[in-house]
C-alpha cells in the first residue's frame, strides 16, 4: 500500500527523485527550492547517493553534466536567477544528448526580484534558454503530488529522448505543504550504450556538441529538430468542468491550482467556466487548445506574468475564437474569487450568456 | 635475396592514441604534451578505464586523438564536469586538459573549487600565455609587454594586471595534494614532465587527491615566431616568469 505523508512541495520533488533512482545531486543554495538540497543533503548518504554543494549554478549543472554522460540519472535544482546561470550547461546538454532533469522553483525576477511566486520563467523554460535551436521537455506540477509524480516522470522522458528535463513550480508549489501519496518507481532502467563507461573492448565514445565538418552540424540540428517534433506523443494536460464550458481558462502550475476554485465559483453561479491546464509546457498541448478553440466561445489565458503562456495559446487557437489574457506580476498570489472575477470581466466583455 | 634484417622496435604510437595526423600548428607542444599523457594512460594500464573532459580551446580536438571516452566541457567547466565523472565512476581514472585561456580565465571558479574539495582527479594544464583557439588574444597568463591580438600595444600591469602563476596560487590550497610546472622545450625537462605526469597519475590511483600538472607550451602561430624561436621563448622568458618544479607533493618520502 502506498505511503501518505504530509510534505512540503521542495521535499516532494526531492522524494521523487530518490524513488526514481536518482543517486547524484549537484545544487547550490536560493529561496524558494533550497529545501531540496537541505533534503537530498541528509538523504543522499543514506541510500549510497552523492549529495554535493557546488561553488556555483554554474559548476552544478556541469557536474551534473559529468555524472550523467556516464549513465547515472543525476539532478540539479535552483530557482529563477539560478536557472538563468545554469542555460549554457543545459544547452550543452542539449547539443551533446545527455539526460538531465533540472527543477526550477521559480521566483520573480527580471534580476533579483523577489522570493515570491512568478510564471515569468515560461519563456525561459519552453525557448530553450540557453543559446542554439534546442528545446527541453517542460513539466508544471500543481501540487506536492505532481512534483512528486512529475519528477519520477521527468527521469523517464529524459533518459528515453536523451534530453534535458525541466520541472518548473513556483515558490508556492515548493513551499506548500500537502499530503503526497508515495508511489513506488517499478521501471526497470534501459542500458545507456551511449555513455561513458571506459572504452572496454571498443573505441572511445564521444558525447560533443561541436560539429565542424561540412554538413555535420545541419544534420546534427535536423536530427535534434526530428526529436523534437517526436516529444509532441509526450502532450499532458488535465481538464477540469471544460465539456460544455463557453469560457475556457486555460492555466499552468500554480494559477491552474488556483482556478479549479473560481471555475466551482462560477459554476455556482451558472456560468459555463471551465479549465485546461497544461501539464506539458514543451511540448504544448496544442492540439487540445486548438480543439478547445473550436468548442468554446471564448479562451481565457491567466499567468502570474504580463503574458507568455498566453503567446502559445493564440498560435494554437488559430483565431478559431477569441483569447483573452489576465496576468498577475510578481508581488501578490491571486484569490479564487479575484480571478472569477477576471473571468466574468470577458464572460460579460465577450456577450456570453 | 638476403632475410628481412630483424630489427628491435623501440618506439611506437601509444595505444591509447589513434593513428590520425594532429591538426595542431607546426611547433605547438600540445602533440609532444598529449603523447606524454598517452604514454601514462597506456603505462598505468588505464585505457579501458579512463574518463576524460575536453576543454573549449585548440585542444578540445583532444577526442580526435585519444582512444578514451571523452566529454566535452563548456569553457571554463572542464574540472565541474570530472567531478561528476568522478563522483559517478569513482574507479575510473578521470582527467581533464586544459588550455590557459580555459583554466585561468573562465574557469578560475571551477578549478579553484575541484582543487580545494580535493576531487581524486587529474588535470593537465597547457599554458601558452595565449587564447589560441581565438586567434592570439591576452590570456591572464599573457606576460607583460606581450603583444596580442586585444594587447597590440603590450600588456600592461596597470590596465591587465600580472600574470597568474596557477600551480603556485593551487598549491595554497589544502585540497590540492600534488602540483608541477613542466615544460617539453628540451629533452632534460621532456623527462621531468614524464615523472610529473607519473607522480600525477600515482596520486589519483592510489586516491591521494588531486593533481595538477602544468606544461609551458609554445604557441607559434599567435606568437607570431618560427617554431624555433617559440620553443626558445618558453624556456626563457615563460620559465622565468613562471618558475618549472614541483610545488606541492603532499606525500613525497
Amino acid at each position: 500500500m502506498a505511503r501518505r505523508v504530509m510534505i512540503k512541495g521542495n521535499e516532494a520533488i526531492a522524494m521523487g527523485a530518490i524513488e526514481a533512482g536518482c543517486r547524484y545531486y549537484f545544487g547550490y543554495p536560493i529561496t524558494p527550492q533550497t529545501d531540496i538540497p537541505e533534503y537530498l543533503s541528509a538523504a543522499m548518504p543514506k541510500v549510497g547517493g552523492v549529495f554535493l554543494q557546488a561553488e556555483s549554478e554554474v559548476a552544478a549543472i556541469n557536474m551534473l553534466l559529468g555524472a550523467a554522460a556516464t549513465g547515472v540519472r543525476a539532478m540539479t535544482s535552483s530557482s529563477s536567477p539560478g536557472i538563468s546561470l545554469k542555460q549554457e550547461g543545459i544547452s550543452y546538454l542539449a547539443g551533446s544528448q545527455i539526460p538531465g532533469v533540472i527543477v526550477n522553483m521559480s521566483r520573480s525576477g527580471p534580476g533579483l526580484g523577489g522570493i515570491h511566486p512568478s510564471q515569468g520563467d515560461y519563456f525561459q523554460s519552453t525557448r530553450g534558454g540557453g543559446h542554439g535551436d534546442y528545446r527541453t521537455l517542460v513539466l508544471a506540477p500543481s501540487t506536492a503530488q505532481e512534483n512528486y509524480d512529475l519528477t519520477m516522470l521527468a527521469f523517464d522522458l529524459a533518459d528515453k529522448y536523451r534530453n534535458p528535463v525541466m520541472v518548473l513550480g513556483d515558490a508556492l508549489i515548493g513551499q506548500i505543504k500537502e499530503p503526497v501519496e508515495l508511489k513506488t518507481y517499478r521501471k526497470k532502467l534501459k542500458e545507456k550504450p551511449w555513455a561513458l563507461t571506459g572504452a572496454k573492448g571498443r573505441h572511445g565514445h564521444i558525447l560533443k556538441s561541436l560539429f565542424l565538418a561540412d554538413g555535420e552540424l545541419t544534420d546534427h540540428n535536423w536530427m535534434l529538430a526530428k526529436k523534437y517534433k517526436s516529444m509532441e506523443k509526450e502532450v499532458r494536460f488535465e481538464t477540469y468542468r471544460a465539456e460544455d464550458a463557453q469560457l475556457l481558462l486555460v492555466a499552468f502550475g500554480s494559477v491552474g491550482r488556483i482556478l479549479r476554485t473560481s471555475v466551482d465559483i462560477l459554476r455556482d453561479k451558472g456560468k459555463a467556466v471551465g479549465l485546461l491546464r497544461p501539464i506539458t509546457l514543451f511540448p504544448f498541448p496544442n492540439k487540445a487548445v486548438r480543439q478547445a478553440a473550436d468548442k468554446a466561445k471564448a479562451l481565457m489565458v491567466m499567468e502570474m506574468s504580463t503574458g507568455q503562456m498566453v503567446e502559445d495559446v493564440r498560435l494554437a487557437a488559430e483565431c478559431a475564437c477569441p483569447v483573452d489574457f489576465y496576468g498577475r506580476p510578481p508581488g501578490s498570489i491571486p484569490t479564487p474569487d479575484e480571478l472569477a472575477k477576471e473571468a466574468m470581466k470577458i464572460w460579460r466583455k465577450r456577450g456570453l450568456k | 635475396m638476403s632475410a628481412k634484417p630483424k630489427m628491435k622496435k623501440v618506439f611506437d604510437r601509444p595505444k591509447s592514441l589513434k593513428d590520425v595526423p594532429y591538426h595542431y600548428c607546426p611547433g605547438c607542444h600540445h602533440g609532444v604534451i598529449h603523447r606524454l599523457v598517452a604514454e601514462q594512460i597506456d603505462n598505468f594500464g588505464l585505457k579501458e578505464n579512463t574518463l576524460a573532459a575536453a576543454s573549449v580551446g585548440c585542444s578540445v580536438l583532444m577526442y580526435d586523438y585519444f582512444d578514451v571516452d571523452v566529454v566535452e566541457s563548456p569553457h571554463g567547466r572542464a574540472p565541474a564536469v570530472p567531478t561528476g565523472l568522478k563522483r559517478a565512476k569513482p574507479d575510473s581514472f578521470v582527467f581533464t586538459y586544459q588550455g590557459d585561456g580555459d583554466l585561468a580565465a573562465i574557469g578560475t571558479a571551477e578549478i579553484v573549487h575541484a582543487a580545494n574539495r580535493g576531487e581524486n582527479i587529474t588535470v593537465v594544464f597547457v599554458n601558452n600565455a595565449v587564447f589560441g583557439m581565438t586567434g592570439g588574444q591576452m590570456a591572464p597568463t599573457t606576460l607583460l609587454g606581450q603583444v596580442t591580438t586585444t594587447s597590440p600595444y603590450g600588456r600592461s600591469a596597470v590596465t591587465d594586471g600580472l600574470p597568474i602563476r596557477v600551480s603556485e596560487m593551487l598549491s595554497t590550497l589544502e585540497g590540492t595534494a600534488y602540483a608541477a610546472r613542466v615544460a617539453v622545450d628540451n629533452i632534460k625537462n621532456l623527462k621531468k614532465a614524464k615523472a610529473a605526469l607519473k607522480r600525477a597519475f600515482t596520486y589519483q590511483t592510489k586516491g591521494w587527491g588531486f593533481s595538477f600538472v602544468e606544461f609551458l607550451s609554445s604557441c607559434p602561430t599567435n606568437w607570431k615566431m618560427s617554431a624555433e624561436e617559440a620553443n626558445a621563448r618558453v624556456g626563457k622568458e615563460m620559465a622565468d616568469y613562471f618558475p618549472l618544479g614541483v610545488y606541492k607533493d603532499v606525500r613525497a618520502n
